[in-house]
Protein backbone atom coordinates (compact mmCIF):
# COMPACT_ATOMS: atom_id res chain seq x y z
CA UNK A 1 0.00 0.00 0.00
CA UNK A 2 2.42 2.55 0.93
CA UNK A 3 5.47 1.55 -1.34
CA UNK A 4 1.99 2.32 -4.15
CA UNK A 5 1.66 5.98 -3.06
CA UNK A 6 5.02 6.74 -2.42
CA UNK A 7 5.65 5.73 -6.45
CA UNK A 8 3.04 7.67 -7.14
CA UNK A 9 4.39 10.25 -5.57
CA UNK A 10 7.69 10.16 -7.61
CA UNK A 11 5.97 9.79 -10.73
CA UNK A 12 4.38 12.93 -10.45
CA UNK A 13 7.67 14.74 -9.37
CA UNK A 14 9.40 13.79 -12.30
CA UNK A 15 6.46 13.69 -14.85
CA UNK A 16 6.08 17.30 -14.24
CA UNK A 17 9.88 17.87 -14.02
CA UNK A 18 10.22 16.23 -17.69
CA UNK A 19 7.15 19.08 -18.57
CA UNK A 20 8.63 21.91 -16.90
CA UNK A 21 11.82 20.78 -18.98
CA UNK A 22 9.79 20.56 -22.16
CA UNK A 23 8.71 23.75 -22.23
CA UNK A 24 11.56 25.19 -21.59
CA UNK A 25 13.25 23.64 -24.67
CA UNK A 26 10.69 24.46 -26.56
CA UNK A 27 11.95 28.33 -26.27
CA UNK A 28 15.48 27.26 -26.63
CA UNK A 29 14.74 25.13 -29.64
CA UNK A 30 12.69 28.13 -30.93
CA UNK A 31 15.74 30.01 -30.82
CA UNK A 32 18.65 27.64 -32.16
CA UNK A 33 16.11 26.98 -35.17
CA UNK A 34 15.92 30.85 -35.84
CA UNK A 35 19.88 30.90 -35.72
CA UNK A 36 19.81 28.28 -37.93
CA UNK A 37 17.87 29.46 -40.22
CA UNK A 38 19.47 33.00 -40.20
CA UNK A 39 22.72 31.63 -40.81
CA UNK A 40 22.91 32.13 -44.36
CA UNK A 41 22.42 35.97 -44.28
CA UNK A 42 24.52 35.80 -41.01
CA UNK A 43 27.46 34.39 -43.34
CA UNK A 44 27.40 37.11 -46.03
CA UNK A 45 27.16 40.02 -43.95
CA UNK A 46 28.77 41.02 -40.83
CA UNK A 47 25.95 41.42 -37.80
CA UNK A 48 27.52 44.83 -37.27
CA UNK A 49 26.40 45.83 -40.69
CA UNK A 50 22.62 44.33 -40.86
CA UNK A 51 21.98 46.04 -37.27
CA UNK A 52 23.78 49.55 -38.71
CA UNK A 53 22.69 49.42 -41.91
CA UNK A 54 19.85 52.07 -42.85
CA UNK A 55 18.56 50.41 -46.30
CA UNK A 56 15.69 48.16 -46.95
CA UNK A 57 15.54 46.61 -50.54
CA UNK A 58 15.95 43.06 -50.50
CA UNK A 59 15.96 42.71 -54.64
CA UNK A 60 18.99 44.74 -54.84
CA UNK A 61 20.47 42.91 -51.79
CA UNK A 62 20.33 45.49 -49.22
CA UNK A 63 19.61 43.94 -45.97
CA UNK A 64 19.23 46.86 -43.23
CA UNK A 65 17.57 46.54 -40.19
CA UNK A 66 17.65 49.63 -38.36
CA UNK A 67 14.29 51.33 -39.98
CA UNK A 68 12.85 47.99 -38.11
CA UNK A 69 14.20 48.28 -35.18
CA UNK A 70 13.77 51.88 -34.59
CA UNK A 71 9.91 51.46 -35.72
CA UNK A 72 10.00 49.05 -32.74
CA UNK A 73 11.22 50.84 -30.38
CA UNK A 74 9.49 54.12 -31.65
CA UNK A 75 6.02 52.45 -31.58
CA UNK A 76 6.61 51.21 -27.94
CA UNK A 77 8.10 54.10 -26.84
CA UNK A 78 5.12 55.99 -27.79
CA UNK A 79 2.63 53.48 -26.61
CA UNK A 80 4.24 53.60 -22.91
CA UNK A 81 4.16 57.46 -23.01
CA UNK A 82 0.56 56.83 -23.49
CA UNK A 83 -0.60 54.18 -21.35
CA UNK A 84 1.71 54.27 -18.37
CA UNK A 85 0.52 57.36 -16.95
CA UNK A 86 -3.36 56.53 -17.93
CA UNK A 87 -2.84 53.23 -16.57
CA UNK A 88 -1.57 54.40 -12.95
CA UNK A 89 -3.90 57.28 -12.47
CA UNK A 90 -6.52 54.66 -13.52
CA UNK A 91 -5.81 52.05 -11.05
CA UNK A 92 -5.48 54.76 -8.37
CA UNK A 93 -8.60 55.95 -8.98
CA UNK A 94 -9.77 52.69 -8.75
CA UNK A 95 -8.58 51.53 -5.73
CA UNK A 96 -8.47 54.35 -3.70
CA UNK A 97 -11.27 56.75 -4.61
CA UNK A 98 -13.76 54.81 -6.49
CA UNK A 99 -16.82 52.70 -4.40
CA UNK A 100 -16.69 48.95 -4.48
CA UNK A 101 -19.90 48.84 -6.47
CA UNK A 102 -18.13 50.84 -9.27
CA UNK A 103 -14.36 49.06 -8.77
CA UNK A 104 -16.39 45.25 -9.03
CA UNK A 105 -18.69 46.95 -12.20
CA UNK A 106 -15.47 48.50 -13.94
CA UNK A 107 -12.83 45.40 -13.21
CA UNK A 108 -14.58 42.61 -15.17
CA UNK A 109 -15.20 45.34 -17.93
CA UNK A 110 -11.60 45.90 -18.73
CA UNK A 111 -10.76 42.08 -18.64
CA UNK A 112 -12.94 42.05 -21.70
CA UNK A 113 -11.36 44.58 -23.57
CA UNK A 114 -8.17 42.48 -22.86
CA UNK A 115 -10.21 39.51 -24.34
CA UNK A 116 -11.03 41.79 -27.70
CA UNK A 117 -8.91 39.99 -30.49
CA UNK A 118 -6.42 42.57 -31.87
CA UNK A 119 -7.67 42.79 -35.47
CA UNK A 120 -10.87 44.82 -34.25
CA UNK A 121 -8.33 47.53 -32.61
CA UNK A 122 -6.51 47.79 -35.66
CA UNK A 123 -9.86 48.60 -37.86
CA UNK A 124 -10.76 51.26 -34.95
CA UNK A 125 -7.36 52.63 -35.77
CA UNK A 126 -7.78 52.39 -39.42
CA UNK A 127 -11.21 54.11 -39.35
CA UNK A 128 -10.51 56.48 -36.07
CA UNK A 129 -7.72 57.09 -35.02
CA UNK A 130 -5.44 57.06 -38.59
CA UNK A 131 -8.34 60.00 -39.78
CA UNK A 132 -7.83 61.82 -36.54
CA UNK A 133 -4.42 62.44 -36.86
CA UNK A 134 -4.58 63.57 -40.66
CA UNK A 135 -7.10 65.63 -39.73
CA UNK A 136 -7.37 67.13 -36.78
CA UNK A 137 -3.79 66.67 -34.61
CA UNK A 138 -1.41 66.71 -37.47
CA UNK A 139 -2.56 70.31 -38.29
CA UNK A 140 -1.82 71.48 -35.16
CA UNK A 141 1.45 71.01 -35.80
CA UNK A 142 1.65 71.95 -39.02
CA UNK A 143 2.17 68.79 -40.22
CA UNK A 144 1.09 67.08 -43.73
CA UNK A 145 0.60 63.05 -43.13
CA UNK A 146 -1.39 60.45 -44.26
CA UNK A 147 -2.53 59.58 -40.81
CA UNK A 148 -0.83 56.16 -41.25
CA UNK A 149 2.20 56.78 -38.85
CA UNK A 150 4.36 55.77 -35.54
CA UNK A 151 2.03 57.67 -33.44
CA UNK A 152 -1.14 56.33 -34.99
CA UNK A 153 0.41 52.24 -33.80
CA UNK A 154 1.42 54.01 -30.28
CA UNK A 155 -1.98 55.02 -29.51
CA UNK A 156 -3.24 52.29 -30.57
CA UNK A 157 -0.71 49.76 -28.84
CA UNK A 158 -1.24 51.79 -25.96
CA UNK A 159 -5.12 51.19 -26.15
CA UNK A 160 -4.26 47.41 -26.63
CA UNK A 161 -1.87 47.39 -23.04
CA UNK A 162 -4.43 49.39 -20.93
CA UNK A 163 -6.46 46.07 -19.54
CA UNK A 164 -3.06 44.23 -18.59
CA UNK A 165 -1.48 46.91 -17.17
CA UNK A 166 -4.68 48.50 -15.25
CA UNK A 167 -5.82 44.96 -14.04
CA UNK A 168 -1.54 44.50 -13.09
CA UNK A 169 -1.84 47.87 -11.00
CA UNK A 170 -4.71 47.38 -9.27
CA UNK A 171 -3.65 44.33 -7.82
CA UNK A 172 -0.23 45.55 -6.57
CA UNK A 173 -2.28 48.68 -4.80
CA UNK A 174 -4.59 46.48 -3.42
CA UNK A 175 -1.66 44.25 -1.77
CA UNK A 176 -0.41 47.59 0.08
CA UNK A 177 -1.96 47.24 3.56
CA UNK A 178 -4.59 49.63 4.66
CA UNK A 179 -2.80 50.42 8.28
CA UNK A 180 0.01 51.81 5.96
CA UNK A 181 -2.28 54.43 3.81
CA UNK A 182 -3.64 54.99 7.91
CA UNK A 183 -0.04 55.60 8.98
CA UNK A 184 0.51 58.50 6.15
CA UNK A 185 -3.10 59.95 6.49
CA UNK A 186 -2.69 60.52 10.54
CA UNK A 187 -0.05 62.31 10.21
CA UNK A 188 -2.36 64.96 8.68
CA UNK A 189 -1.19 64.14 4.91
CA UNK A 190 -3.77 64.51 2.59
CA UNK A 191 -4.72 62.05 0.33
CA UNK A 192 -3.26 62.77 -2.55
CA UNK A 193 0.13 63.31 -1.00
CA UNK A 194 -0.65 59.55 0.96
CA UNK A 195 -0.86 58.25 -2.86
CA UNK A 196 2.67 60.21 -4.20
CA UNK A 197 4.85 59.96 -1.69
CA UNK A 198 3.64 56.21 0.21
CA UNK A 199 1.15 54.28 -2.24
CA UNK A 200 3.14 55.20 -5.80
CA UNK A 201 6.28 54.52 -3.95
CA UNK A 202 5.60 51.25 -2.58
CA UNK A 203 3.84 50.11 -5.31
CA UNK A 204 7.10 50.81 -7.51
CA UNK A 205 8.55 47.63 -8.13
CA UNK A 206 4.70 46.15 -9.16
CA UNK A 207 4.24 48.97 -11.69
CA UNK A 208 7.74 48.50 -13.44
CA UNK A 209 6.47 44.76 -13.72
CA UNK A 210 3.32 45.49 -15.29
CA UNK A 211 5.58 47.84 -17.66
CA UNK A 212 7.49 45.06 -18.27
CA UNK A 213 4.33 42.72 -19.42
CA UNK A 214 2.95 45.28 -21.52
CA UNK A 215 6.23 46.12 -22.73
CA UNK A 216 7.24 42.70 -23.96
CA UNK A 217 3.19 42.42 -25.45
CA UNK A 218 4.15 45.62 -27.19
CA UNK A 219 6.71 44.89 -28.80
CA UNK A 220 5.39 41.53 -30.62
CA UNK A 221 2.04 43.13 -31.23
CA UNK A 222 1.27 42.77 -34.83
CA UNK A 223 -1.83 42.82 -36.79
CA UNK A 224 -3.07 45.92 -35.38
CA UNK A 225 -0.08 47.93 -35.55
CA UNK A 226 0.71 46.51 -38.83
CA UNK A 227 -2.90 48.08 -40.05
CA UNK A 228 -1.94 51.75 -38.96
CA UNK A 229 1.56 52.18 -38.82
CA UNK A 230 2.30 52.91 -42.92
CA UNK A 231 4.91 50.44 -43.36
CA UNK A 232 7.83 51.66 -44.70
CA UNK A 233 11.09 50.62 -43.78
CA UNK A 234 12.44 54.30 -42.93
CA UNK A 235 13.86 55.47 -39.90
CA UNK A 236 10.86 57.59 -38.62
CA UNK A 237 12.25 60.86 -37.55
CA UNK A 238 8.53 62.31 -36.16
CA UNK A 239 6.11 60.59 -34.71
CA UNK A 240 3.71 61.44 -38.06
CA UNK A 241 6.52 59.63 -40.47
CA UNK A 242 4.97 56.05 -40.82
CA UNK A 243 7.30 52.82 -39.08
CA UNK A 244 8.02 49.54 -39.81
CA UNK A 245 8.27 47.39 -36.38
CA UNK A 246 9.80 43.84 -37.15
CA UNK A 247 6.78 41.95 -36.27
CA UNK A 248 5.12 43.51 -39.60
CA UNK A 249 7.61 42.81 -41.36
CA UNK A 250 6.98 39.26 -40.79
CA UNK A 251 4.07 39.03 -41.34
CA UNK A 252 3.25 41.40 -44.39
CA UNK A 253 6.24 39.59 -46.53
CA UNK A 254 6.62 36.01 -45.08
CA UNK A 255 5.46 33.19 -47.73
CA UNK A 256 6.08 36.16 -50.22
CA UNK A 257 8.97 36.35 -52.64
CA UNK A 258 10.31 33.71 -51.48
CA UNK A 259 13.06 33.09 -54.53
CA UNK A 260 14.94 36.16 -53.98
CA UNK A 261 18.60 35.06 -52.48
CA UNK A 262 18.65 35.25 -48.43
CA UNK A 263 15.39 36.64 -48.61
CA UNK A 264 13.68 34.51 -46.34
CA UNK A 265 16.89 34.55 -44.36
CA UNK A 266 16.86 37.73 -43.64
CA UNK A 267 12.87 37.06 -42.33
CA UNK A 268 14.20 34.48 -39.70
CA UNK A 269 16.97 36.56 -38.51
CA UNK A 270 14.60 39.78 -37.85
CA UNK A 271 12.81 36.95 -36.18
CA UNK A 272 15.64 36.21 -34.05
CA UNK A 273 15.94 40.38 -33.48
CA UNK A 274 12.35 40.39 -31.92
CA UNK A 275 13.16 37.22 -29.59
CA UNK A 276 16.72 38.74 -28.71
CA UNK A 277 15.25 42.44 -27.65
CA UNK A 278 12.28 40.57 -26.01
CA UNK A 279 14.65 38.24 -23.88
CA UNK A 280 17.71 41.16 -23.24
CA UNK A 281 14.56 43.70 -22.06
CA UNK A 282 13.02 41.03 -19.73
CA UNK A 283 16.91 40.65 -18.08
CA UNK A 284 17.55 44.70 -17.52
CA UNK A 285 13.89 44.88 -16.36
CA UNK A 286 14.88 42.07 -13.58
CA UNK A 287 17.97 43.05 -12.38
CA UNK A 288 15.86 46.66 -11.92
CA UNK A 289 13.25 45.54 -9.96
CA UNK A 290 15.58 43.31 -7.89
CA UNK A 291 17.49 45.79 -7.05
CA UNK A 292 14.56 48.32 -5.87
CA UNK A 293 12.75 45.32 -4.33
CA UNK A 294 16.09 45.33 -2.09
CA UNK A 295 16.40 48.86 -1.56
CA UNK A 296 13.23 49.20 0.69
CA UNK A 297 12.32 45.94 1.47
CA UNK A 298 15.65 44.27 2.48
CA UNK B 1 -27.27 66.73 18.31
CA UNK B 2 -24.94 68.08 21.04
CA UNK B 3 -26.53 67.51 24.00
CA UNK B 4 -25.89 66.42 26.86
CA UNK B 5 -28.90 64.27 28.53
CA UNK B 6 -28.01 60.52 29.02
CA UNK B 7 -26.89 59.45 32.54
CA UNK B 8 -23.94 57.45 31.53
CA UNK B 9 -22.71 60.98 30.29
CA UNK B 10 -23.23 62.25 33.90
CA UNK B 11 -21.19 58.98 35.31
CA UNK B 12 -18.60 60.13 33.01
CA UNK B 13 -18.28 63.50 34.10
CA UNK B 14 -18.77 62.36 37.65
CA UNK B 15 -15.28 61.03 37.29
CA UNK B 16 -14.25 63.73 35.74
CA UNK B 17 -14.83 66.99 38.33
CA UNK B 18 -11.55 67.46 39.17
CA UNK B 19 -9.34 67.03 35.98
CA UNK B 20 -9.78 68.56 32.50
CA UNK B 21 -11.16 67.06 29.39
CA UNK B 22 -9.36 67.32 26.61
CA UNK B 23 -11.66 64.63 24.17
CA UNK B 24 -15.53 64.89 24.92
CA UNK B 25 -17.66 62.56 22.97
CA UNK B 26 -21.72 62.98 23.31
CA UNK B 27 -24.45 60.82 21.78
CA UNK B 28 -21.84 59.02 19.29
CA UNK B 29 -23.53 56.61 17.55
CA UNK B 30 -21.46 54.23 14.44
CA UNK B 31 -22.76 52.04 12.16
CA UNK B 32 -20.67 50.00 9.34
CA UNK B 33 -22.59 48.00 6.64
CA UNK B 34 -25.92 48.69 8.57
CA UNK B 35 -24.73 46.87 11.51
CA UNK B 36 -24.78 49.05 14.77
CA UNK B 37 -21.07 49.55 15.90
CA UNK B 38 -21.18 52.39 18.75
CA UNK B 39 -24.25 52.93 20.59
CA UNK B 40 -24.78 55.95 22.11
CA UNK B 41 -20.94 57.26 23.24
CA UNK B 42 -20.92 59.78 25.78
CA UNK B 43 -17.22 60.19 27.27
CA UNK B 44 -14.84 62.55 28.51
CA UNK B 45 -10.97 61.49 28.01
CA UNK B 46 -8.77 63.36 30.75
CA UNK B 47 -5.72 65.79 30.15
CA UNK B 48 -2.25 64.27 30.01
CA UNK B 49 -2.93 61.09 31.36
CA UNK B 50 -3.36 57.29 30.36
CA UNK B 51 -6.71 56.27 29.19
CA UNK B 52 -7.31 52.68 28.49
CA UNK B 53 -10.18 51.44 26.23
CA UNK B 54 -10.94 47.36 26.96
CA UNK B 55 -13.59 45.08 26.15
CA UNK B 56 -13.58 41.78 24.89
CA UNK B 57 -12.46 41.02 20.87
CA UNK B 58 -15.06 43.09 18.16
CA UNK B 59 -17.22 44.69 21.45
CA UNK B 60 -15.76 48.06 19.15
CA UNK B 61 -12.69 49.19 20.78
CA UNK B 62 -10.85 49.90 17.59
CA UNK B 63 -13.52 51.38 16.00
CA UNK B 64 -13.94 53.55 18.82
CA UNK B 65 -10.32 54.65 18.33
CA UNK B 66 -10.62 55.37 14.93
CA UNK B 67 -13.75 58.01 15.26
CA UNK B 68 -10.84 59.60 17.48
CA UNK B 69 -9.21 60.69 14.07
CA UNK B 70 -11.73 59.99 11.38
CA UNK B 71 -9.75 57.20 9.86
CA UNK B 72 -13.22 55.44 10.23
CA UNK B 73 -14.14 57.54 6.99
CA UNK B 74 -12.30 55.64 4.68
CA UNK B 75 -13.91 52.58 5.02
CA UNK B 76 -16.78 52.18 3.08
CA UNK B 77 -20.26 52.01 3.99
CA UNK B 78 -20.00 54.23 7.66
CA UNK B 79 -22.75 56.27 8.92
CA UNK B 80 -21.10 58.28 11.84
CA UNK B 81 -24.19 60.54 14.35
CA UNK B 82 -23.33 62.58 17.38
CA UNK B 83 -19.87 64.57 18.51
CA UNK B 84 -16.49 64.88 18.95
CA UNK B 85 -14.75 67.41 20.63
CA UNK B 86 -11.18 67.97 21.06
CA UNK B 87 -10.37 71.23 22.80
CA UNK B 88 -14.24 71.84 21.95
CA UNK B 89 -13.84 71.63 18.76
CA UNK B 90 -16.34 69.24 17.05
CA UNK B 91 -14.51 67.27 14.40
CA UNK B 92 -17.27 65.96 12.60
CA UNK B 93 -18.23 69.60 12.23
CA UNK B 94 -19.10 70.12 8.34
CA UNK B 95 -16.03 72.97 8.32
CA UNK B 96 -13.94 71.08 10.30
CA UNK B 97 -10.67 70.06 8.39
CA UNK B 98 -9.36 66.39 8.61
CA UNK B 99 -5.90 66.51 8.08
CA UNK B 100 -5.51 69.51 10.81
CA UNK B 101 -7.20 67.54 13.38
CA UNK B 102 -5.68 64.21 12.47
CA UNK B 103 -2.03 66.26 13.18
CA UNK B 104 -3.02 66.97 16.35
CA UNK B 105 -3.30 62.87 17.10
CA UNK B 106 -0.31 60.52 16.45
CA UNK B 107 -1.26 57.24 16.10
CA UNK B 108 0.39 54.10 16.52
CA UNK B 109 -1.25 50.59 15.29
CA UNK B 110 -1.16 47.16 16.03
CA UNK B 111 1.89 46.45 13.85
CA UNK B 112 4.78 48.98 12.85
CA UNK B 113 4.25 50.61 9.00
CA UNK B 114 7.56 51.92 8.89
CA UNK B 115 7.02 54.02 5.57
CA UNK B 116 8.53 52.90 2.22
CA UNK B 117 11.70 55.13 2.78
CA UNK B 118 14.65 55.73 4.49
CA UNK B 119 14.67 55.86 8.28
CA UNK B 120 15.50 59.78 8.31
CA UNK B 121 12.81 60.08 5.96
CA UNK B 122 9.94 58.33 8.20
CA UNK B 123 10.65 61.29 10.50
CA UNK B 124 10.98 63.86 8.19
CA UNK B 125 7.50 63.02 6.43
CA UNK B 126 5.19 64.02 8.68
CA UNK B 127 6.91 67.77 9.33
CA UNK B 128 7.60 68.38 5.48
CA UNK B 129 3.94 67.66 4.37
CA UNK B 130 3.08 70.07 7.06
CA UNK B 131 5.57 72.93 5.26
CA UNK B 132 9.07 72.59 7.25
CA UNK B 133 11.42 72.90 4.27
CA UNK B 134 14.76 73.72 6.06
CA UNK B 135 17.11 71.29 6.11
CA UNK B 136 19.03 72.38 9.35
CA UNK B 137 15.61 72.16 11.13
CA UNK B 138 14.40 68.91 10.21
CA UNK B 139 17.87 67.39 10.86
CA UNK B 140 16.47 68.89 14.35
CA UNK B 141 13.91 67.71 14.58
CA UNK B 142 14.55 63.62 13.35
CA UNK B 143 17.52 64.24 16.19
CA UNK B 144 14.78 65.12 18.80
CA UNK B 145 12.63 62.67 18.24
CA UNK B 146 14.66 59.73 17.96
CA UNK B 147 16.06 60.54 21.17
CA UNK B 148 12.53 60.73 22.61
CA UNK B 149 11.81 56.73 21.91
CA UNK B 150 15.21 56.37 22.29
CA UNK B 151 16.30 55.20 19.22
CA UNK B 152 18.89 58.20 18.55
CA UNK B 153 22.15 56.01 19.68
CA UNK B 154 20.86 52.61 18.05
CA UNK B 155 19.95 54.43 14.40
CA UNK B 156 22.23 57.81 14.27
CA UNK B 157 25.19 56.11 11.78
CA UNK B 158 22.36 54.93 9.36
CA UNK B 159 19.80 57.33 9.47
CA UNK B 160 19.78 56.76 5.42
CA UNK B 161 18.71 52.79 5.81
CA UNK B 162 15.64 52.00 5.12
CA UNK B 163 13.25 51.66 7.74
CA UNK B 164 12.16 48.14 7.30
CA UNK B 165 15.62 46.68 8.30
CA UNK B 166 15.05 47.65 11.91
CA UNK B 167 13.83 44.93 14.04
CA UNK B 168 10.16 45.17 15.24
CA UNK B 169 10.79 46.65 18.45
CA UNK B 170 12.87 49.44 16.84
CA UNK B 171 10.37 50.02 13.94
CA UNK B 172 7.75 50.16 16.34
CA UNK B 173 9.20 52.97 18.19
CA UNK B 174 10.53 54.73 14.98
CA UNK B 175 6.31 54.93 14.07
CA UNK B 176 5.53 56.68 17.42
CA UNK B 177 9.18 59.11 16.65
CA UNK B 178 7.19 59.79 13.23
CA UNK B 179 3.74 60.49 15.50
CA UNK B 180 5.44 62.65 17.82
CA UNK B 181 7.10 64.35 14.91
CA UNK B 182 3.93 66.48 13.72
CA UNK B 183 3.49 68.00 17.46
CA UNK B 184 0.28 66.15 17.99
CA UNK B 185 -1.79 66.93 21.83
CA UNK B 186 -3.37 63.09 21.70
CA UNK B 187 -1.72 59.92 20.85
CA UNK B 188 -3.49 57.03 20.23
CA UNK B 189 -2.47 53.54 20.29
CA UNK B 190 -4.36 50.25 18.68
CA UNK B 191 -2.80 47.56 20.33
CA UNK B 192 -0.10 48.78 19.66
CA UNK B 193 2.48 46.04 21.47
CA UNK B 194 0.48 43.06 20.68
CA UNK B 195 3.43 42.27 17.93
CA UNK B 196 6.50 43.08 20.39
CA UNK B 197 7.99 40.53 22.43
CA UNK B 198 8.46 41.56 26.00
CA UNK B 199 11.73 44.03 26.23
CA UNK B 200 9.85 45.97 23.39
CA UNK B 201 6.46 45.74 25.17
CA UNK B 202 8.38 47.31 28.12
CA UNK B 203 10.10 49.76 26.48
CA UNK B 204 6.99 51.15 24.74
CA UNK B 205 4.72 50.99 27.44
CA UNK B 206 7.56 52.95 30.01
CA UNK B 207 7.69 55.60 26.92
CA UNK B 208 3.76 56.17 26.98
CA UNK B 209 3.92 56.47 30.88
CA UNK B 210 6.93 58.96 30.31
CA UNK B 211 5.18 60.89 27.34
CA UNK B 212 1.68 61.48 29.45
CA UNK B 213 2.61 64.36 31.04
CA UNK B 214 3.52 65.99 27.51
CA UNK B 215 0.31 64.38 26.02
CA UNK B 216 -3.08 62.90 26.03
CA UNK B 217 -2.97 58.83 25.62
CA UNK B 218 -6.06 57.07 24.49
CA UNK B 219 -5.25 53.73 23.90
CA UNK B 220 -6.88 50.15 22.94
CA UNK B 221 -5.58 47.20 24.54
CA UNK B 222 -6.60 43.52 25.24
CA UNK B 223 -3.92 42.82 27.95
CA UNK B 224 -5.49 43.65 31.12
CA UNK B 225 -1.93 43.54 32.81
CA UNK B 226 -1.26 46.43 30.46
CA UNK B 227 -4.00 48.46 31.18
CA UNK B 228 -3.29 48.26 34.78
CA UNK B 229 0.35 49.20 33.96
CA UNK B 230 0.06 52.16 32.05
CA UNK B 231 -3.36 53.96 32.58
CA UNK B 232 -4.94 56.04 34.90
CA UNK B 233 -8.13 55.51 33.43
CA UNK B 234 -10.20 52.69 32.24
CA UNK B 235 -12.97 52.81 29.97
CA UNK B 236 -14.82 48.98 29.74
CA UNK B 237 -16.27 48.59 26.37
CA UNK B 238 -19.10 45.66 25.49
CA UNK B 239 -21.08 44.80 22.23
CA UNK B 240 -20.96 48.74 21.40
CA UNK B 241 -21.75 50.44 24.67
CA UNK B 242 -19.58 51.85 27.47
CA UNK B 243 -20.62 49.87 30.44
CA UNK B 244 -18.13 50.94 32.85
CA UNK B 245 -15.25 54.05 32.96
CA UNK B 246 -13.01 55.11 35.96
CA UNK B 247 -9.87 55.53 37.57
CA UNK B 248 -8.04 52.20 36.52
CA UNK B 249 -8.22 50.56 40.42
CA UNK B 250 -11.92 51.58 40.55
CA UNK B 251 -12.92 49.56 37.42
CA UNK B 252 -10.41 46.55 38.12
CA UNK B 253 -10.85 46.19 41.30
CA UNK B 254 -14.85 47.21 42.27
CA UNK B 255 -16.08 47.03 39.03
CA UNK B 256 -19.66 48.10 39.35
CA UNK B 257 -21.06 46.22 36.50
CA UNK B 258 -20.98 42.24 36.56
CA UNK B 259 -19.98 41.53 33.12
CA UNK B 260 -17.07 43.70 33.85
CA UNK B 261 -16.52 41.88 36.80
CA UNK B 262 -16.48 38.84 34.79
CA UNK B 263 -14.68 39.91 32.32
CA UNK B 264 -11.85 41.32 34.32
CA UNK B 265 -11.57 38.11 36.42
CA UNK B 266 -10.77 36.08 32.78
CA UNK B 267 -14.60 34.57 31.95
CA UNK B 268 -15.30 36.43 29.46
CA UNK B 269 -12.66 37.06 26.65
Amino acid sequence: MNTIRLLKDKIVRNSSALLLFLSLSVVVFMGLGLVYKSWPLLESESLFRLLTEKIWSPMKGYFGFLPFIAGTLAVTTVALIIAVPLCILTAVYLTEYASKGLRNSILPLINVLAALPPVLYGVWGVLFVVPMIKEYIAPIFGVETSGYSVLAAGIVLAVMIFPIMISIIVEVLQTIPDELKAASLSLGATKWETIQHIILAKAKPGIIAATVLAISRAFGETIAVLMVCGNIPKIPTSIFDAGYPIPALIANNFGEMMSIPLYESALMFSALLLFAIIFLFNFIARIILNRLENKYNG
Amino acid sequence: MHAVSSSKTEKAQDVNTQVQSHIVIRDLNVHIEGKHILKNINLDIPNHSVTSIIGPSGCGKTTLLKTLNRLLEDVSDVSISGSVLVNGEDIYAPDAEVTHLRKKMGLLSQKPFPLPMSIFDNIAYGPKIHGIKNKKKLQEIVETQLRNVGLWEEVKDRLDASATRLSIGQQQRLCLARGLAVEPEIILGDESTSALDPISTQTIENLLISLKDAYTIVLVTHILRQARRVSDYIIFVYNGEILEFGKTEDVLLRPKHEITRQYVKGFIS
